[in-house]
């Protein structure tokens, strides 16, 4: 059972008010709230031990450099990644795809070398592999989606074959909340030769992820999805592909030893962080995991899939509502369209009773095409909302929408 | 800032019941408008002839304001040049951005977009329409075939 006064943990709650409403906020598979023991861990970091890392040689510096290593190590066991050198900080899941697509995806694919992909795909893990394909004359293939939105893992062994050399998926999809069947995904994949990825921006939020028992050779997570502060996401990779891998970014700390025209690299996962790092980023991202695994990862994936029930029960009864949702292995996402109202009015509509959802394709354009919508409205819940949030969301979208009902035409004359 | 004042009974009537649903046969100019970020999509076709706008007709989809808008905006450049057009999209930025001003006379059916102005994310949705119509004049010879 998640704790009923978790709200009181995040600031913007008492700060926000919008005409005197409260703020229901149900987009947070864009972005969450963030707790005070997380903007708390920020503000300490730049007014306590404010210093660059692995590169000082005084003890302030030294303190950053081990609140940033440790923030590594915390990322690591969070989903048991085994060594915190498999984890590499980036700027986020967007961040992490694109550095498998280039450091990876330049100098391993040829010509006519296969890349398997989703149809329920965020544009982060399409168009990084669009512009590798481009470069290497690889080729792209997908995952058919059912008309259950779930992946079709049949359609994924018809496309496996020995030209496939990586397969990229999402762990659950920011539209549709299917988690995807990604242990089984990387079984196919590596039995076929082939290297897997997987995309946990929606996952690593909102369940306990072991990415070894998944057995995927990388893994992708947003700070910002998961509590945590913004410019911050982390890439877990096995360790010896890191070790093979040419670095993605070149600069300052990702090097050994550099002459005017050569230089030798670091050792992973430094290789891959060029430059000064997001250090009060993976410091607040320490505090937000700690925040989570105290509310607790199962307590939380409970609360949200409940939510995610019930949402869809009370949305149902809404007139000419269309819910794009799993029967099962669904979670707290919950994409809709309203027959008459476009999402986007919805939206407005929905934000003048201090609500707040998305209105869009959400990033994931070819699935829109999919699914024959230019566009769809989307609550996501997260562990501060309850069901009095998704009580407002019907009344309010049921009272809305009455004003979009279908009229005469004007102007006739009687 | 209630919602009445921005899904006005106009808005809603142009949107359900939207003026020059279509293209134009023979349009000396096409184009289309498309805002990433809500996905609406709009295809302009517009007829001129020795400088005025003969015929206008959208197609597309998109929510409320940006379809009645532009089936307010077809409805208004009909038997203007292509320059008072332009004047007009002017005018109508300046609306919806909220400038103080005396919009009635010109503006016809588009005043009952003024409440947009209260609504800033909805601006790029009312505006849509304009800036299609703008751009695809500066693409071309004024609409006019060269």
């Amino acid at each position: 059972m998640m704790r009923s006064d978790v709200k009181n943990d995040f600031p913007i709650f008492a700060n926000w008010k919008k005409k005197g409403k409260p703020l229901i906020y149900l987009d947070s598979a864009a972005t969450t709230q963030k707790p005070q023991k997380v903007i708390d861990a920020l503000d300490e970091y730049y007014s306590r031990y404010n210093a660059n890392v692995h590169r000082g040689t005084y003890e302030l510096s030294q303190l950053a450099t081990d609140m940033y290593e440790e923030a590594r190590t915390k990322v690591a066991r969070f989903i048991n990644a085994g060594k915190s050198e498999s984890i590499v900080f980036t700027r986020n899941a967007t961040e992490s795809l694109n550095l498998i697509a280039y450091a990876w995806g330049l100098n391993n694919l040829h010509k006519g070398d296969e890349i398997i992909l989703s149809e329920m795909e965020h544009h982060s893990n399409l168009v990084p592999w669009h512009i590798i394909a481009r470069h290497t004359g690889a080729v792209l293939k997908f995952i058919r989606m059912s008309s259950d939105y779930r992946l079709d893992l049949q359609s994924l062994k018809d496309n496996l074959g020995p030209k496939t050399k990586i397969v990229s998926v999402v762990h659950v999809s920011n539209v549709l909340g299917t988690i995807n069947p990604v242990k089984e995904i990387c079984r196919l994949a590596h039995e076929a030769g082939a290297l897997a990825m997987v995309d946990g921006a929606q996952s690593a939020p909102h369940m306990a992820v072991d990415v070894r028992d998944i057995d995927c050779d990388f893994y992708a997570l947003s700070g910002h999805k998961m509590c945590g502060p913004t410019g911050i996401g982390a890439l877990y990779a096995k360790y010896e592909l890191l070790e093979k891998m040419e670095p993605f970014m070149g600069g300052g700390e990702m090097i050994n030893e550099v002459f005017p025209t050569t230089s030798n690299y670091a050792k992973p996962p430094y290789k891959f962080e060029a430059g000064t790092p997001n250090i009060a980023g993976a410091i607040g991202l320490k505090a937000a995991i700690d925040y989570l695994e105290k509310c607790g990862m199962q307590n939380i994936m409970e609360h949200e899939l409940e939510l995610g029930d019930y949402a869809a029960s009370r949305l149902a009864e809404v007139e000419g509502i269309h819910i794009f949702r799993p029967r099962a292995t669904g979670t707290g996402v919950l994409s809709f369209t309203v027959d008459s109202v476009h999402p986007h009015d919805i939206s407005t509509i929905l934000d003048s009773e201090g609500i707040a959802i998305r209105a869009g394709h959400h990033c994931a354009q070819p699935l829109m095409r999919k699914l024959q919508v230019q566009s769809t409205a989307r609550a996501s819940f997260y562990l501060y909302n309850d069901k009095s949030d998704v009580d407002a969301l019907a009344g309010a979208l049921e009272k809305g929408i009455a004003l979009f009902r279908p009229r005469k035409k004007a102007n006739v004359v009687e | 800032m209630s919602l009445n004042d921005l899904f006005t009974e106009i808005i809603l009537d142009h949107y359900q019941h939207p003026h020059n649903h279509g293209i134009i046969a023979g349009a000396t100019l096409t184009s289309r408008g498309f805002n990433e970020s809500c996905g609406d999509d709009i295809q302009i076709s517009v007829l001129v002839k020795d400088g005025v706008i003969a015929d206008a007709k959208f197609s597309g989809a998109g929510c409320s304001i940006s379809q009645a808008s532009a089936s307010i905006m077809t409805d208004l450049v009909r038997g203007k040049t292509v320059e008072e057009a332009r004047q007009l999209a002017g005018m109508f930025y300046e609306m919806v951005k909220g400038t103080e001003g005396d919009y009635g006379e010109e503006m016809g059916d588009a005043i009952s977009l003024q409440g947009v102005s209260k609504f800033p994310v909805r601006v790029k949705c009312a505006t849509l329409a304009w800036h299609t119509l703008e751009e695809s004049f500066a693409k071309t010879n004024n609409g006019e075939n060269k």
